[in-house]
């Protein structure tokens, strides 16, 4: 009997049980032929362009009432191709000449003209469009074909979204009401349907390799969010149990929402802060409605990736500005262009490296392409007259890089108050990630004003281990006393010069890893917002002077699992 | 026949959103429009053609009308060019 079960990255907690949702593309291969009736032809093209400009307008409205306008904006220039009288003259040109079918002729047109622009090689606006017009084909060749793109625009119960993958088009046509939750074959816990997927709040499990070839249409599916894990007809005691487990999580998550505006103290009322990430302005209101203390990172990514070329300064200093006046009287703290390793930009052509993750990437970029770090650091002081804004540099290795950089932001920051723009005067920190920084912390220590344990970085660079990579993911081990004696450098270094010591990867909220945390003492914990309101809970029930003597007894354990038996003993 | 030159300032050339905006713009009127750049001519109504020519910044491109709405037609054209930036 084939598995039933599918495994694959928890991305997004909660549990689901509804019907699948193939968002997977159909076959759109046609067979060549000679055809007799030219305005036959040139008939079924007009019609099939009609109805793609229906489809559109359609999508285009529902992602105005999801997204906004601005996201909406993307399709507008789908249907200025769909318009374009042009191509569509071309078209029909060649299907008189060359007697072709308006396949055919549709796909000779459009593919010359995304070789033209692929080959554009200075130019990446022209590329990118060719994705475009690579989309409004395949929605033309659809209708000349009578077969149906997926249009999740229109589906009309709840599903489970089945996908090879999710890019932002995809999920601005899914009505949220009826999504219960996503699967995908590739991914990980960045990657824009975990993100998404997260923002809405509902469960997703990404990464399972084979979700699209092992779930067909309208098929019963369980996805359980929280273990990574999805069940293909499930049995009846199967729904029963995760029935019970999604109301669990669902009493569950009625009890944290009851801490939103709560402290955030431990059981003997220590405060340790609990703040979130966010990766657009637009992640504030969960960041509101999960009650954060503020935002202790503010990935700046989003404004490089979702561009066609470098955004410009006004466009930077309204996202930020925006986040920090969403968080009145609370600190924000914005790491500067985190680009390179897995995340790349069309525009900035870098050559391959055998070892990205290793290579030109982040501060390293900036400090070398300083116009753009200028930029950005321009951008980031004038909103900083606007909040309590904090700046931190990424992938700082060495205390030269972390001066260079400050000696930029002084030159920047000097030449606004000439000219008399008004700036704050924001906190400089740098994220720890790389395990040289971390060991010098205590020379760090005294030329910032925080650090900020990136523990996802920090833990593969000390394991030499690629967590994505299967064969050697059992190396990512968060609990090992090597990492967890780093951690405990960094925040000691931090107290010994009064700086705030805070941490931003993925441990931050880890369950396991939170009471260690306190017992070492880290000042702010900042994750997910949806992990906050279960860990100021977690919070409620620890006692600080107990979690100090389980912190000092993991760091003398001496493995993962050990460390995992600690915690059980002294908290569960 | 209006015809009208344009000296691109914007620092990426046509670009991104201004080039759909241009089409967006021509498309509303009657005339035909044509957007000239190094000697080659292309229908400013057709986002292809305008995305074919490859314009970039610090570059010069002249925009004719022709037709009975051809005023009006340069006039939004000109105002498309001036709020997005693209020229003074």
């Amino acid at each position: 009997m084939p598995s039933r079960v599918l495994n694959g990255i928890a991305a997004s907690d909660g549990v689901a049980i509804a019907e699948s949702y193939r968002l997977v593309d159909p076959d759109l291969s046609f067979k060549k032929v000679k055809i007799t009736d030219v305005n036959a032809q040139a008939t079924r093209l007009s019609a099939a362009l009609v109805a793609s400009k229906k489809d559109l307008a359609q999508i285009k409205e529902h992602a105005i009432q999801t997204m906004g306008e601005d996201e909406a904006a993307a399709f507008d220039a789908h249907l200025t191709i769909l318009s374009d009288p042009e191509m569509i003259r071309q078209i029909v040109k060649q299907i008189r000449d060359q007697r072709v079918s308006a396949e055919e002729a549709l796909t000779v047109v459009t593919d010359s003209y995304v070789k033209l622009f692929e080959n554009m090689q200075d130019n990446l606006y022209m590329r990118e469009r060719s994705t475009d017009i690579r989309d409004v084909t395949k929605r033309v060749l659809a209708h000349l074909l009578g077969v149906e793109l997926p249009n999740p625009a229109l589906i009309d119960h709840q599903v489970i979204v089945v996908a090879h993958d999710l890019t932002p088009s995809d999920t601005a046509q899914l009505d949220r009401h009826f999504v219960k939750g996503f699967i995908t074959d590739v991914g990980g816990r960045t990657s824009h349907s975990a993100i998404m997927s997260r923002t809405l709040e509902i469960p997703a499990v990404v990464g399972t390799k084979r979700a699209t070839e092992l779930i067909s249409d309208g098929q019963p599916l369980i996805l359980d969010g929280l273990h990574g894990r999805a069940i293909l007809q499930p049995t009846t005691e199967e729904r029963q149990q995760y029935h019970d487990l999604a109301t669990t999580y669902k009493t569950q998550k009625i009890e944290w929402q009851k801490l939103q505006n709560k402290p955030s103290l431990t059981k003997d009322g220590v405060h340790h802060i609990l703040a979130a990430n966010i990766g657009t302005p637009e992640d504030l209101a969960a960041v509101t409605e999960n009650g954060a203390e503020g935002i202790g990172l503010f990935r700046s990514e989003f404004l490089y990736m979702n561009a066609q070329d470098w955004p410009t300064e006004d466009d930077q200093f309204a996202a930020y500005k925006k986040v920090v006046q969403g968080m009145p009287d609370k600190p924000v703290v914005v790491r500067t262009m985190d680009i390179g390793g897995d995340k790349g930009l069309p525009y900035l052509k870098l050559p391959k490296e055998m070892n990205p993750f290793m290579g030109y990437r982040a501060i390293r970029i900036s400090l070398n392409r300083t116009d753009i770090f200028r930029t950005q650091l321009r951008a980031l002081l004038r909103a900083s007259h606007f909040g309590q804004l904090g700046i931190m540099f990424p992938m700082i290795a060495t205390l030269a890089e972390f001066r260079s950089a400050k000696k930029i932001y002084q030159e920047e920051r000097q030449a606004l108050i000439d000219s008399g723009t008004p700036v704050g005067d924001p906190q400089l920190g740098i994220m720890v990630e790389v395990p040289a920084a971390a060991i010098l912390a205590d020379q760090f220590a005294k030329e910032v004003d925080f650090m900020s344990i990136g523990t996802n970085d920090l833990i593969g660079y000390s394991m030499a281990a690629d967590r994505t990579n299967e064969r050697v993911s059992y190396l990512y081990q968060p609990y090992n006393p090597a990492i967890l004696r780093l951690i405990k450098h960094v925040i000691d270094a931090c107290h010994h010069e009064g700086k705030l010591a805070a941490m931003c990867g993925e441990m931050a909220g880890d369950q396991i890893a939170v009471p260690i945390l306190v017992g070492m003492g880290l000042d702010e914990f900042s994750m997910s917002a949806t992990s906050i309101l279960k860990t100021r809970s977690l919070f409620h029930r620890l006692d600080s002077t107990r979690m100090a003597t389980l912190a000092d007894k993991a760091i003398h354990a001496s493995t993962n699992d050990e460390v995992i038996q600690l915690v059980d003993d002294f908290v569960f | 026949m209006e015809k009208r030159n344009f000296h691109i300032t914007a620092e990426t050339g046509i670009h991104a959103r201004p080039a759909t905006l241009l089409v967006q713009a021509a498309s509303k009127y009657n005339a035909d429009i044509t957007l000239e750049y190094e000697g080659k001519s292309v229908n400013l109504k057709s986002i292809m053609g305008v995305m074919s020519l490859g314009v970039g910044a610090n570059t010069d491109v002249t925009i004719a009308a022709d037709g009975d709405d051809e005023k009006d037609a340069m006039e939004d054209v000109a105002k498309t060019m001036k709020e997005e930036g693209l020229s003074d």
